[in-house]
């Protein structure tokens, strides 16, 4: 028999509103160790809320959101900023910083927070950038690339201090489906080069079935169903084939 | 509506200009490591406002000549024209006028760059990276202020008594020799605190604390912005108006510490 894997991520019956909206209702699930959870649901369910109270940019109501074992709601802020050096987090947009090159903006965490010398920072940053596949676009500015590339430098800042964990808010979102494809090719690539636990908000189907290794759809704030992507883009609950059925993929 | 609303308001915004001005403080032996930063940000602030301050200090300076000189004129007093300038500009004209277009201009620039930053989940993504984002974003823009303000107010001082003397000689009948000597005498009374002319050190010191002053509530209006564009546009009249408040009620206080206290 299988030992039971490690779970890097949990959350244990969170609870969010905002006002009198709430968005995630008892919330229960684990990620375990070098695994992709995927997941998806209607717009307004709470995925990237999720996300937000996993890397401690917002606490929850109620209930425990834990990383490693450790409530991310009770961390000081140095124990936070030295669990979060060791977490990617790949924005929607990629919040790359408007002022700072491509690589200025991957090379940021390293500059900022450690004493590394240039000379290893720029030759980190080559390596990050070759691996997300735009190794010419150091002294592009964020404002000249296009939004398939930026969501390559978001993904090199997001891996640029190795991390263990990383977590993608939809990857796909505003890009065409081609160009979305490379992105999920990518992901997918990463995650079974780096073998990292990665939790991954999306609603396009294609991506999800590419990148994760088991999948959560969310309904109403808590899990509706939990299953592999094969078992669960196969499933017949009427409410998955409700929402599947107005997918674009 | 409640009516402490208002005042909670202002009070919650006062402590988080107190709160990142402290921030700023304490990370002040970060400034040698940020040098290319904060002259960057004096490049932007002072460089692209010297015309401003240029034009208005020498308009200032004249209609301050010009309006005084006349009454002067009326006891046959017109000669201490260059006196009256020359005090006017130094202790309150030129701080104030320059602190001023600074909060239009970089107070303003300010809290719409770090606004939109914080709308569009940049400031978010350098909390994720762990990137300390006074050390990153505040204490350059504040430095270079605190460095700008005085140096553009330098400059106004100087353009807005060269622009009295123009009206004290073209309508005033006074020499511009006369109008130069009694200017350069009243700025030569040393104060008791330093021993340097009272007034140019009193008005520069005003302007030191006007330039931090529209960094902070700047910045402070950017970070806290929320909600789109409509947000940046929020923080960006609140830091126009904030910092044209807060400079009007310290310079009460200043003053009244260097020519009352």
């Amino acid at each position: 028999m299988n030992a039971p894997l490690e779970s890097v991520i949990s959350l244990r019956d969170v609870k969010k509103s905002f006002g009198a909206q709430t968005v995630l209702d008892g919330l229960t699930f684990d990620v375990p160790r070098g695994k992709c959870m995927g997941i998806m649901g209607p717009s307004g369910t709470g995925k990237s809320v999720i996300l937000r109270h996993v890397i401690g940019l917002m606490r929850a109501d109620s209930g425990v959101v834990a990383v490693e074992g450790r409530d991310v709601a009770k961390l000081k802020r140095q124990e936070l900023m030295d669990l979060r050096r060791r977490m990617g987090f790949l924005f929607q947009e990629g919040a790359l910083i408007n002022w700072l090159s491509v690589g200025e903006n991957v090379a940021l965490p390293l500059r900022e927070n450690t004493n590394m010398p240039d000379a290893e920072i720029r030759q980190r940053v080559q390596e990050k950038l070759e691996l997300v596949k735009i190794p010419d676009a150091w002294e592009k500015m964020p404002a000249q690339i296009s939004g398939g590339m930026k969501k390559r430098v978001g993904l090199a800042r997001a891996l640029i201090t190795d991390p263990e964990i990383v977590l993608y808010d939809e990857p796909n979102a505003g890009l065409d489906p081609e160009i979305a494809q490379s992105i999920n090719d990518l992901l997918r690539e990463l995650h079974e080069g780096l073998r990292v636990t990665a939790l991954l908000v999306e609603h396009r189907v294609r991506c999800i079935r590419t990148v994760a290794d088991e999948v959560i759809f969310l309904e109403k704030g808590q899990v509706l169903l939990q299953l592999p992507p094969r078992e669960f883009f196969a499933s017949d609950h009427p409410r998955l084939v409700q929402f599947l059925g107005s997918d674009p993929d | 509506m409640n009516v402490l609303t208002p005042v909670t308001v202002i009070a919650r915004s006062l402590g988080e200009q107190l709160e990142l001005l402290f921030a700023v403080i304490v990370r002040l032996y970060h400034v040698p490591a940020r040098a290319r930063l904060v002259a960057d940000h004096i490049y932007q602030s002072a460089l692209q406002t010297v015309h401003v301050v240029l034009v208005v200090g020498l308009f200032i300076g004249m209609i301050v000549a010009l309006q005084t000189g006349i009454e002067l004129a009326r006891i046959g007093q017109q000669d201490q024209i260059g006196t009256i300038v020359a005090l006017s500009m130094a202790r309150e004209m030129g701080p104030f006028i320059t602190a001023t277009i600074l909060a239009a201009t970089a107070g303003s620039s300010m809290a719409a760059e770090i606004g939109t930053m914080s709308v569009s989940d940049e400031l978010s993504a350098l909390e994720v990276l762990s990137v300390d984002r006074v050390k990153l974003l505040v204490l350059p823009r504040v430095v270079a202020l605190a460095i700008a303000a005085p140096l553009l107010t330098i400059l106004c001082d100087t353009i807005g008594i060269v622009g009295g003397g123009f009206v004290a000689q073209s309508q005033l009948n006074v020499s511009y020799q006369l109008y130069l000597d009694s200017a350069v005498e009243a700025l030569a009374d040393p104060g008791k605190i330093l021993p340097l002319p009272k007034d140019v050190y009193g008005g520069l010191l005003k302007a030191f604390v006007f330039g931090i002053i529209v960094s902070i509530i700047g910045c402070a209006a950017g970070l806290r912005a929320t909600g789109g564009a409509l947000g940046v546009g929020n923080a960006t009249r609140s830091a126009v108006r904030d910092a044209i408040i807060a400079i009007i009620i310290t310079n009460y206080f200043i003053t009244w510490v260097l020519y009352q206290a």
